[in-house]
């Protein structure tokens, strides 16, 4: 963090800066108001897959550019997991060197237009803007301006590749080619190393792919940043799974030095509730991977799904909000959220809750199913569910859900998606026997290096903490690469 | 990668198929499975690896047309490609040496049952194998089958070959006349729901491999899960196989149909595209 506050000090004291900092007072800066992102109409977008957010225009950006005050200590870096030298591109954006401000992104952010999107910044960059912590005001609209940025440079055909050293001939693989994987692999191109991703799946970028919807993250733009990975030199291989095609040891013979685990939390929890598996019944992940990554709903494909007119969709999380939009879209006549906290409990983004709702959708909050009936077919039908009311405090600090004894009643449904969180996926501790895993089944790493038990194992993402989200997992990769680096000049080349 | 070696018909709807995929011929045990996705289009289906080459790095896949995703890859031809092959997935065969080994199969389910009985016998049991089909022309395997157990006992539905009646026939005349330690059944989900019932009746230890729907096939989505012993196991990481007394295979029945009448108008479809 020193480091990077010691070069952004440097790089805001260029002349340039000094000048653009004139150009508007500070006063008049601070009394703009934040631009707001443009947005399909809610009544349409939610019948198609079109992106919900149509993102900022050159105008707005450049206004919103210069609400930035470019602070001497600029606090909102020190909210960004990857470390994005926030006020550096804001300013180019203000200058209107947009392709500037994409390479200023790209080089502590591999995947711009996809953080541009998914990424809470109302908890991270933006939480700790100066707006936000010193004038109780909107912050700097930094995602917006990020996507901006990643999304002029896209569309201009002048993609930049970042510079990587000279090829040093070490060859290091990723398992996993997810947010954490992709983080980690271009940081390691750039240090010159020789690297390889392998992915179980058939396609490259994890959840980015099969579980955030085309509406709030097109496939295209994220093909486009893993192009431009591939142009680094990033070897990508779909159709593998390390511990069972091959074992680390055999890829160890084959000459590489050291491994990121960034497998992932895949492993969806069910509520072990009566009826869980009538047919008609998914888990997130089910769901979303048939639409997302099989192109289910799309009758020229071949993989089908089921979904109704009566769809409940349980929880209050990002991947929730993802399913119940995505089950308005196929056309439910009634999609519901059914939470069991309240709305301000719920973990989902602000902004996500904020377009179901625009969208329709019905939120059943302090609710909790209890049971499902089916069909003679063994088709769900119906759902009983019991209302609950806040009690005290939990370890979390959320207030804890108690159920109202005599409150149940009865849902019609036809389709059930659960999503009530994921457990770390056991496919890679359990081809490891000596590595150590917690006792919900994530790595034990290093926290300063991400290194886990086995040396030249380093591992981060959802496989460490759990399910969590996109940028976190990216964060995790550039420092695991960093620790990796460190790792592979002192004991290896040594 | 993926590419097709060798095509031959054991039926008119039965195929053997031999792919290039040399790392998985080198790390698949029995029990093993792939996941295979024919083209773009295609959707991901599970096939057990029903045998192996490593020295030609190829794997056996045994396919009946019975859908879309079958009926594409029966029609690919020697020298095509499969887009997708993954695996092996799932847990293999647990074998080890225990005594008399009955193993029961049943339609394509022999193909998957192949390298199984061959571990079996490989680690020194007494092996006896019941094949069941429909008629005659579906028993398929049989004498790579002879090859590999001490016995083999063939039963169809008509009497076309072997004995006639079910493979459950088959099992209580073997457990009639001999002690049988362990046995073993993979066919269709009805077949090995009634060999449990057989085997169980007689408190024989006995494991089925499941064939649920699959998407991913690495334990991500859960749309294999079956309820053993009362809990909720997904069949693509915790299986294929399981302890076939425990496994709730009414449950599994109706989730076998889920997609069935979206299935029978995606084939029919499909089968008027091709013929046209």
């Amino acid at each position: 963090m020193d480091n990077i506050l010691a070069y952004l000090k440097e790089e805001r004291s260029e002349e340039w800066r000094a000048e653009l900092r004139k150009t508007q007072k500070v006063k008049e800066r601070t009394s703009k108001v934040r631009v707001e992102m443009n947005e399909e109409e809610a009544n349409i977008r939610n019948t198609n897959n079109i992106e919900v957010n149509s993102g900022l225009t050159e105008e707005q950006a450049v206004l919103e550019a210069q609400r930035c005050i470019d602070c001497p200590t600029p606090t909102c870096v020190s909210g960004c997991p990857v470390g994005i030298h926030i006020p550096n591109f804001i300013k180019k954006i203000e200058i209107k060197d947009f392709l500037g401000a994409a390479t200023v992104l790209k080089d502590t952010n591999t995947l711009p237009a996809v953080c541009g999107r998914v990424c809470p910044q109302e908890k991270q960059c933006e939480a700790q803007c100066f707006y936000t912590l010193k004038m109780d005001q909107p912050p700097v609209a930094i995602g917006h301006l990020e996507r901006f940025a990643a999304d002029y440079e896209q569309n201009s055909g002048k993609m930049s590749v970042p510079e990587v050293a000279t090829e040093n001939n070490i060859k290091v693989a990723s398992i996993g080619a997810g947010p954490a994987g992709l983080a980690w692999a271009a940081d390691m191109a750039k240090f010159g190393y020789d690297v390889t991703v392998y992915e179980a799946l058939h396609e490259i970028g994890g959840v980015l792919k099969y579980g955030i919807p085309e509406f709030r993250l097109p496939n295209s733009v994220v093909d486009i940043e893993i192009d431009s990975m591939k142009k680094m030199g990033v070897k990508f291989i779909t159709n593998f799974i390390v511990g069972k095609t091959a074992s680390f040891d055999d890829l160890r013979e084959l000459g590489f030095k050291a491994f990121f685990v960034g497998s992932g939390a895949g492993l969806p929890r069910f509520m072990n509730i009566p009826g869980e598996n009538f047919i008609g019944i998914f888990s997130s992940n089910e769901y979303l991977t048939r639409i997302n990554l099989m192109n289910a709903a799309n009758d020229d494909f071949d993989t089908p799904v089921l979904s109704g007119k009566n769809v409940a969709v349980i929880g209050g999380g990002n991947t929730a909000m993802d399913s119940v939009r995505t089950a308005k879209r196929l056309g439910a006549k009634n999609a519901r959220i059914i939470y069991r906290r309240s709305l301000k409990e719920m973990p989902a983004r602000v902004e996500e809750v904020k377009h179901a709702q625009e969208e329709g959708i019905e939120f059943l909050n302090l609710n909790n199913p209890l049971e499902y009936y089916a069909d003679e077919n063994g088709r769900v039908n119906r759902m009983k569910v019991q209302k609950m009311e806040l009690g005290a405090p939990d370890d979390s600090g959320r207030r804890r859900p108690i159920p109202i004894e005599g409150s149940e009643y009865y849902l019609d449904v036809d389709t059930v998606v659960v999503s009530v969180g994921v457990s770390p996926n056991p496919l890679i501790p359990a081809s490891l026997k000596e590595l150590k895993v917690t006792r919900w089944g994530t790595i034990v790493v290093n926290e300063d290096n991400m290194q886990s038990s086995i040396p030249d194992i380093f591992a981060g993402g959802d496989i460490v903490r759990g399910g969590a989200t996109v940028i976190l997992a990216m964060g995790d990769g550039r420092k695991a690469a960093s620790g990796m680096h460190e790792y592979i000049q002192e004991k290896v080349i040594n | 990668m993926n590419r097709i070696i060798k095509k031959e018909f054991f039926s008119e709807k039965v195929a053997k198929i031999v792919i290039e995929a040399p790392e998985i011929a080198k790390s698949r045990k029995a029990g093993h499975f792939v996941i295979i996705r024919v083209d773009e289009k295609g959707e991901r289906i599970p096939l057990t690896i029903a045998g192996a080459d490593i020295e030609k790095g190829t794997i056996d896949l045994v396919v009946q047309d019975v859908g879309v995703s079958s009926a594409k890859l029966t029609r690919l031809n020697e020298g095509d490609f499969i887009l997708d092959v993954v695996g092996p997935l799932g847990k293999a065969t647990h074998i080890e040496k225990v005594g008399t080994i009955l193993a029961a199969g049943g339609g394509v389910g022999i193909a998957p049952l192949l390298p199984i009985v061959e571990a079996y016998k490989k680690a020194g049991n007494r092996v006896i194998t019941v094949l069941a089909a429909r008629t005659k022309d579906l028993v398929i395997l049989e004498d790579q089958m002879r090859k590999h157990s001490d016995e083999v006992i063939v039963m169809t539905d008509d009497g076309s070959s072997g004995n006639k009646g079910l493979v459950t026939k088959g099992m209580e005349d073997v457990i009639k006349r001999e002690k049988v330690d362990e046995a073993v059944t993979i066919g269709p989900a009805v077949m090995m729901k009634f060999a449990a019932l057989t085997t169980k009746k007689h408190n024989i230890p006995t494991v089925a491999s499941l064939n649920t729907i699959m998407v991913d096939g690495t334990g991500m989505c859960g749309a294999c899960r079956v309820t053993v012993g009362g809990e909720t196991k997904f069949v693509c990481v915790d299986g294929p196989e399981f302890d076939a007394g425990k496994i709730d295979f009414d449950e599994m029945l109706y989730r076998l149909s889920a997609y069935k009448s979206q299935e029978e108008d995606a084939y029919k479809k499909y089968l008027e595209q091709v013929t046209t």
